[in-house]
């Protein structure tokens, strides 16, 4: 007998009781790899920052694989990087990260993903999260991303892609809920 | 290497729609394009896994995490974490958060006049046994006054959150109680347009987990999306 799933709920506007025991904004600390730093806001349809907005981050090590045992790759694991990260947005609806820049990961069929972060993201007013990636603009394997593919308008893709600040490993990335600039979001 | 299997997709409406004007704060932030579909691939199957040692002891009774105990109404509330097709899901992080029986928040965005309770924080984490079984120990938590419309009041309900196997079985929800007055008039609960998906979010009273003397049971077994039998299903 199939079970119906549990429905999803919003988390309102007191997520930080519960979400601010485990956040982690370091995920870095002593994995091995360039460490990188994704900066930006959360943005609503008005322009208005989300001050009450949390990013869930997920992703794979400097060589490309992830810390669980379903990912049966031969790149190495590093037992110094889990790969999630928990960051809250602040007042302004700011939100900063560390982390190391991840390798690519296989893809369907025989394709190559590249590097790319998974954020899973919360806040009032959204009943059930979202799902985005983050692709930094300077890997050259963006151009065969088999998922950055799936988006129809060339345009949006540019959502999804970090852009490096002059000269720091520092990257710069926003989220828009809607209108023009609004983040392609995956129905996975 | 050959495809990952992924994850079933939700049916049509046992899961809510990002935009449900009912509740005003979903009007400015519901994305307005439709998310693209995306296949499962390695990134999304996989998922931070948490060890028992992030659960500290006090974390599963939250009548007793400070130095006298929480004021209100005890309860138990327990039950097992599955996936679609029944099966247990050990180890999965269960995290809680809710008001006092007062109905506050020990939240600075919280100015609900109501009292707080100092040896109450309404927060708990627990990891689920070899069978998929949680049990927390809290007070119930009180109704209380948002303003979505005129004379809104939320049913009493618990925050849950939960990391199943992969970053897609994911869910953060609320548990409601059964036979709550406020549950027709709330458009939160009220977003799930499937009834019997929708009556997945209310617990039931369970006087198997009621402890004589100490406090009433209720039971919440919680569903996560089941893995996806064949290709077609992807």
């Amino acid at each position: 007998m199939r079970l119906v799933t549990t429905p999803s709920q919003t988390v309102g506007p007191y997520v930080h009781i519960g979400f601010d025991p485990m956040t982690v904004t370091d995920l870095a600390k002593d994995a091995a790899g360039e460490r990188i730093v994704v900066a930006g806001r959360v943005l609503d349809g008005a322009g208005q920052p989300i001050p009450d907005a949390v990013l869930e981050l997920w992703q794979a090590n400097a060589a490309g694989r992830y810390a669980h045992p379903e990912d049966a790759g031969s790149a190495p694991l590093d037992p110094a990087f889990l790969g999630f990260g928990r960051v809250p947005t602040d007042g302004d609806g700011r939100f900063r990260f560390t982390t190391i820049r991840p390798g690519a990961a296989p893809g369907p069929g025989n394709t190559l993903q590249a590097p790319h972060i998974v954020v899973c993201l919360f806040m009032r007013g959204l009943l059930r999260h979202l799902f985005t990636r983050i692709y930094l603009e300077d890997a050259p394997e963006n151009a065969g991303d088999p998922i950055l593919a799936l988006i129809d308008e060339p345009a949006r893709r540019g959502t999804l892609l970090a852009r490096r600040t002059a000269g720091e490993a520092e990257y710069r990335w926003d989220i828009v809920m809607q209108g023009d600039r609004e983040t392609v979001f995956f129905d996975v | 290497m050959a495809d990952p299997v992924g994850y079933r997709r939700a049916a049509p409406g046992t899961q809510p729609e990002w935009l449900h004007p009912p509740y005003r704060s979903s009007v400015g932030r519901a994305p307005t394009r439709p998310p693209v579909r995306a296949p499962h691939t390695i990134s999304e199957i996989t998922g931070p896994i948490f060890g028992h040692d992030r659960v500290g002891p006090d974390e599963v009774d939250l009548t007793r995490q400070h130095g006298a105990p929480a004021i209100g109404e005890r309860i138990i509330v327990g039950g097992r974490v599955l996936d679609e097709d029944g099966r247990p899901l050990p180890g999965t992080l269960v995290e809680l958060w809710q008001c006092n029986a007062a109905g506050r928040y020990r939240h600075p965005l919280d100015q609900h006049d109501a009292p707080l309770d100092p040896n109450f924080t309404g927060f708990g984490r627990a990891i689920a046994d070899a069978e998929g079984r949680y049990r927390f120990v809290t007070v119930r938590p009180g109704a209380y006054p948002w303003r979505n419309h005129a004379n809104a009041w939320r049913p009493a309900h618990i925050h849950f959150s939960l990391f199943g196997p992969g970053f897609v079985t994911r869910l953060v929800t609320q548990m409601y109680f059964p036979g709550d007055p406020l549950l027709p008039l709330d458009p939160i609960f009220n977003c799930v347009a499937d009834p019997v998906a929708q009556q997945r979010l209310i617990a039931a009273f369970d006087l198997e987990s009621t402890v004589p003397e100490v406090a009433l049971g209720y039971r919440w077994d919680i569903v996560l999306r089941g893995r996806a039998a064949t290709p077609m299903e992807r």
